[in-house]
């Protein structure tokens, strides 16, 4: 159990190269770079930069060198934690990106777990009573969850919000609290306002996880050794619980893999249109005005919890089911 | 056995499994209407003008954010289809523009009328629509109008076009290169298998959105839209392709050792040809029925780019560009019509997947 | 009805019955039609007697067995019928009319009925080490265990499983009731199926097939422990095979049954030295030791298994029967007394059909 997870261990760092590379080729691939779009910004606003400036600019962030030098480069400062300067902010990326990353976070988390208090109850019910109304209307919920995108979703609420309530439901925090430091109260108005963009985030993931707890539910309640367990008198509820919930429960824990990192670029959407302090915004503006370093760093952060998310579901997995950790 | 009477015997066992498939899929209400669904949307596709009340990129200032105009079939009893007038008047105090309904004044609306005139798929030429005001010089707005004066029910037409489209190519290039890929993967076997495995499994735990975007935000500024249209659609389909990759080639590991591919390979037909002619037709059902379940993601993967203003750009319409207008909660507080093209969306994607389960459930009763 | 059950409790000694069951019909309801699994089938199980169940695949063994227990799954129903078991507190109760999932139902099985089900493969949880599956087990009947009113604990029933692993022969039980069940060979596997229908001292033991996935050594000491158990704790067994020489050495009393009824049953020396029934003959030409002649290709019983969907009309058997009359196709012929002590559903023995 140990090797498996030491080796698993041991890939991240190699994924994180590849991933870096394909990165950097694509922040790169614009044509132009982000001193181009720079000058582009600085003439508009009406000053002007002379092209020796530009010049001792363009050697001082290593654009003159050759590709692979300032991929080396590049890697040489994450190393060493340096996510380079933002070039539309003038400020470090590293802040900029820590900054919205504990709330990029703790969104993708609360909609995680909101999804699977829901998802997995209603799944075991749907299983438990197939064909009764309810499994019906779940049914019905589900195909819609899925078929809508996540910003028609938050427009709609929002709209409608705003429309009949005249309440205006974006962001994270109410306005006294946007810039207040961390206090219970500040908690206290951050759960307030996470569950309806978490609510959000996870509709799809809610209707398709339970889609998949209903269908591995039924067909383990057709193996024989819930016959087995029925016929040593266990309670019903207990009994289901206890075995085919159990082992319908593994399939679902290997979703966490692609789920989580879904929700990660999920919340891209979701924050940009309900304006919600996260890295999906500052990537999309990132990549808008090329400052392609900031986007670097955030498609890297990205690749990060996709490949942790990954090995959370592995080892998980692993843990719950003997017949992987025997193995293994 | 000779070869000929093998190749008849071969397709009678396919065509009856093809009648089985849809004798099974017939049984499923929902996704049979989806599926005749599905196929009006295709005939949209085919001629947005012809569905189209007037031309989608006809602007007008002055009539910005007309609300919809409720189609009314009877006038007095008698079928007679009309809208209500709309008249402005600019309130006196916010100096915004009030629509109102005048029912008293109908505007005739008639069935394949005449209209401006278009190019059916670029060939002939006709000014022939579906539906158009029985005075040319009039304008209807069925679904709204937008912030410069077009008019919604037209342009959702034309999204129709491009975002089905996009749905229906990106997933084609999918399927070639899963169907290729997966099969080489699981008929090769050995390294082959490996590294196709490997890019399967980079690819399935990339952070699909952000690079989509990354990639998309790469294409340069002054591509035509066509040029966009094509690279957002194999952007898509680089991504897409992995899960029907995996299951050709789960199928292919399965075959390989029955019988006919044994047989066709002691009869000394080429690799490709085994593949193409013997393995690929007795799954073509499942690659059918998982294809149709990958068109509405990739529909709402296009909607979510463009909507962000890294998809389709306009003057292209897409679903997703016609939704960017949705974008300012104040603006669709006043004008709220400008969601439509989210419920067709919807629409579109639920009729997808419920054609796509009902074709699995045909394809594969047994497997849940 | 009365008649029959007059007619089986004349032909067997005075005794109470443990179980009997009387007309009992299931079936399934499909989308494609309905299945009737069981159709009027009736049998008696005395206390401390192996019955021996024979019958082609598909005849509705299983699910007679899982309808005692009221374990039949959706979609089928127990249609009709009786099932009258006699408990430990000498009170009779009809198992059918029980709520399935209510409290009585729920201690008469695992707790006075055992059921060792088919596939022993499939029939532990793949999650759960062997020895948790039948530890529960002991804790919910534990009182089955009690000395003297006090509950028993965790560590005591384990202990009592580990008894029970060696009781039937499993070596090394204390490292084997923390393996898994995919971690047994199949007779291992099987043992601790048995160890677990035992864990409760009941008086009646279902064996579903206990021998079918094993190889024959394995099964020959399966079958001598069952008959050792048999012998030691008096409990009755209920034991299905498809195998007539498995039968010839475990049951005193044969049940042979055909498309969800019984076509004839009587003490095993009569089945196999008198049979009456022409199904019951055709299966022991079968068996080409028994009748001493040389060996028959198989199958001997011409035709196939009707598709539980059509069934025939009238005797069940009459498509494949090589006695066939005209009245086999009319009407369905009742189980009645043949001789001292057999009873056969048969035409060519009595005239008695089935009220319509
Ligand atoms: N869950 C079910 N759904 C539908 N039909 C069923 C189900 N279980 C059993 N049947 C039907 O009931 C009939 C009897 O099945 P049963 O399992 O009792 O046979 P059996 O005599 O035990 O056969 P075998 O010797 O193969 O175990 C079969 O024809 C089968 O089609
Ligand atoms: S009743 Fe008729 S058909 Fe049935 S077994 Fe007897 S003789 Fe054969
Ligand atoms: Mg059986």
């Amino acid at each position: 159990m140990t090797r498996y997870i030491a080796q698993r261990l041991l890939i991240l760092p190699l994924l994180m190269v590849i991933y870096s590379f394909v990165i950097f080729l694509i922040i790169q691939a614009p044509p132009g770079d982000f001193l181009t779009a720079y000058v582009a910004t600085l003439a508009s606003s009406g000053s002007s930069i002379s092209a020796d400036q530009i010049a001792a600019l363009r050697h001082q962030y290593g654009l003159d060198q050759p590709f692979l030098v300032q991929y080396f480069l590049w890697m040489q400062n994450l190393l060493h934690g340096d996510f380079g300067l933002s070039l539309e902010y003038q400020r470090p990326n590293a802040d900029l990106i820590s900054e919205q990353l504990g709330l990029t976070l703790a969104l993708a988390l609360f909609s995680f777990v909101l999804t699977w208090a829901i998802a997995v109850p209603a799944g075991i019910y749907s299983a438990t009573h197939p064909r009764s109304l309810i499994d019906h209307v779940l049914t019905v919920i589900n195909y819609v969850g899925v078929a809508t995108p996540n910003f028609m979703l938050a427009l709609i609420l929002m709209w409608l919000a705003f429309a009949y309530f005249d309440i205006n439901v974006s962001g994270l925090f109410s306005p006294e609290f946007v810039d207040a430091p961390w206090s219970f109260a500040r908690v206290g108005d951050l759960l307030f306002h996470i569950w309806l963009p978490g609510l959000v985030l996870g509709i799809a993931g809610t209707a398709r996880l339970s889609r998949i707890m209903r269908a591995n539910l039924l067909d383990e309640l057709n193996k024989p050794y819930v016959v087995t367990a029925r016929a040593k008198g266990m309670r019903e509820w207990r009994l289901v619980l206890r075995y085919p919930v159990r082992l319908a429960f593994n399939p679902l824990v290997s979703t966490i893999g692609w789920y989580l990192p879904a929700l990660f670029s999920g919340s891209l959407i979701v924050a940009t249109v309900m304006n919600l302090p996260n890295i999906g915004p500052l990537l999309l503006r990132a990549l808008i005005n090329q400052d392609m370093y900031l986007a670097g760093g955030i498609l890297l952060i990205y690749s990060f919890l996709t490949i942790v998310g990954t090995l959370l579901s592995d080892v998980l997995l692993a843990l719950l089911d003997p017949r992987i950790r025997v193995e293994s | 056995m000779s070869g000929t009477s093998s190749a008849a015997e071969d397709r009678v066992a396919i065509a009856s499994n093809w009648r089985l498939v849809w004798w099974r899929f017939r049984r499923h209400r929902l996704a049979m209407i989806s599926a005749g669904l599905l196929i009006f949307m295709y005939m949209i596709v085919l001629a947005p003008d012809f569905f189209s009340v007037q031309d989608p990129e006809r602007t007008d200032a002055r009539q910005a954010f007309i609300p919809v105009q409720m189609i009314h079939f009877f006038d007095d009893g008698s079928l007679s289809p009309w809208v209500p007038t709309i008249t402005g008047k600019r309130h006196p105090v916010t100096l915004r523009m009030e629509w109102v309904a005048d029912p008293a004044r109908k505007v005739g609306v008639r069935f394949f009328a005449r209209g401006y005139s278009y190019r059916v798929l670029g060939v002939f030429e006709t000014n022939v629509h579906l539906i158009a005001p029985a005075d040319p010089t009039q304008r209807i707005f069925l679904l709204g109008s937008d912030r410069l004066g077009r008019d919604q029910w037209s342009r959702i037409m034309h999204g129709t076009q491009t975002s089905m489209t996009v749905g229906l190519v990106a997933v084609a290039l999918s399927v070639i290169l899963g169907v290729v890929l997966g099969g080489l993967s699981g008929y090769v076997g050995g390294k082959t298998d490996q590294v196709i495995q490997r890019i399967i499994e980079l690819l399935q735990s990339v952070p699909t959105i952000p690079i989509w975007l990354a990639l998309s935000a790469a294409l340069p500024r002054d591509w035509t839209p066509i040029q966009v249209f094509f690279a957002i659609t194999v952007i898509l389909s680089l991504v897409g392709w992995t899960t029907l990759g995996r299951e050709v080639r789960g199928r292919f590991l399965a075959l390989r050792e029955e019988d006919f591919v044994l047989a066709a390979r002691l009869a000394g037909c080429s690799r490709m040809r085994i593949i193409l002619r013997h393995m690929v037709p007795t799954f073509a059902s499942h690659i059918i029925a998982t294809s149709s379940l990958a068109i509405p993601v990739m529909i709402i993967n296009e909607t979510s780019l463009s909507f962000l203003g890294l998809g389709i750009r306009p003057p292209a319409i897409s679903w997703g560009v016609l939704l960017q207008e949705a974008q300012n909660i104040q603006t669709l507080a006043l004008a709220p019509w400008l969601l439509t093209p989210g419920l067709v969306v919807i629409v579109a994607v639920l009729a997808f997947n419920l054609v796509g389960d009902g074709l699995r459930d045909a394809a594969d009763p047994y497997s849940n | 009805m009365p008649l029959t059950r007059i007619a089986i409790e004349g032909a067997v000694n005075q005794q109470t019955p443990l179980l009997q069951v009387r007309d009992l019909r299931v079936s399934f309801q499909l989308d494609e039609g309905v299945v009737r699994a069981v159709d009027g089938t009736s049998f008696d199980v005395m206390p401390g007697q192996v019955l021996g169940i024979v019958g082609e695949s598909g005849c509705g063994k299983s699910v007679t067995m899982k309808a005692i227990l009221q374990l039949v799954d959706r979609p089928g129903r127990i249609d009709t019928g009786e099932i009258k078991f006699l408990r430990s507190d000498g009170e009779t109760v009809d198992l059918v009319k029980l709520p399935p999932r209510g409290a009585m139902i729920r201690q008469i099985r695992g707790g006075e009925i055992a059921l060792i089900p088919q596939e022993p493969m499939a029939s532990f949880s793949p999650v759960h080490t062997v020895g948790d599956q039948i530890i529960e087990a002991i804790l919910l009947h534990s009182h089955r265990w009690e000395q003297g009113g006090r509950k028993i604990s965790k560590r005591e029933a384990r202990k009592i499983t580990i008894g029970l692993f060696r009781d039937v022969g499993i070596s090394m039980p204390e490292q084997r009731v923390d393996a898994y069940s995919w971690q047994l060979s199949g007779g291992l596997r099987q043992r601790a199926m048995i160890a677990m229908a035992l864990s409760c001292k009941p008086r009646l033991l279902i064996a579903d097939e206990p021998t079918t996935a094993i190889d024959v050594t394995t099964q020959a000491q399966v079958l001598a422990l069952l008959r050792d158990l048999q012998v030691k704790y008096n409990t009755a067994i209920i034991f299905i095979t498809h195998d007539l020489g498995v039968i010839a050495q475990m049951a005193s009393y044969v049940v042979v049954m055909y498309l969800g009824r019984v076509m004839e049953q009587g003490p095993v020396d009569a089945i196999f030295h008198a049979p009456k029934h022409p199904y019951t003959r055709a299966l022991l030409r079968s068996i080409p030791s028994m009748y001493g002649q040389t060996r028959v290709a198989l199958p001997v019983i011409s035709g196939t298994l009707p598709h539980p969907f059509n069934r025939p009309p009238g005797c069940p058997f009459h498509p494949r029967c090589a006695d066939v009359m005209p009245a086999c196709s009319v009407g369905v012929p009742r189980l009645m007394p043949v001789g001292d002590d057999q009873l056969a559903s048969c035409f060519l023995h009595h005239n008695e059909a089935e009220p319509v």
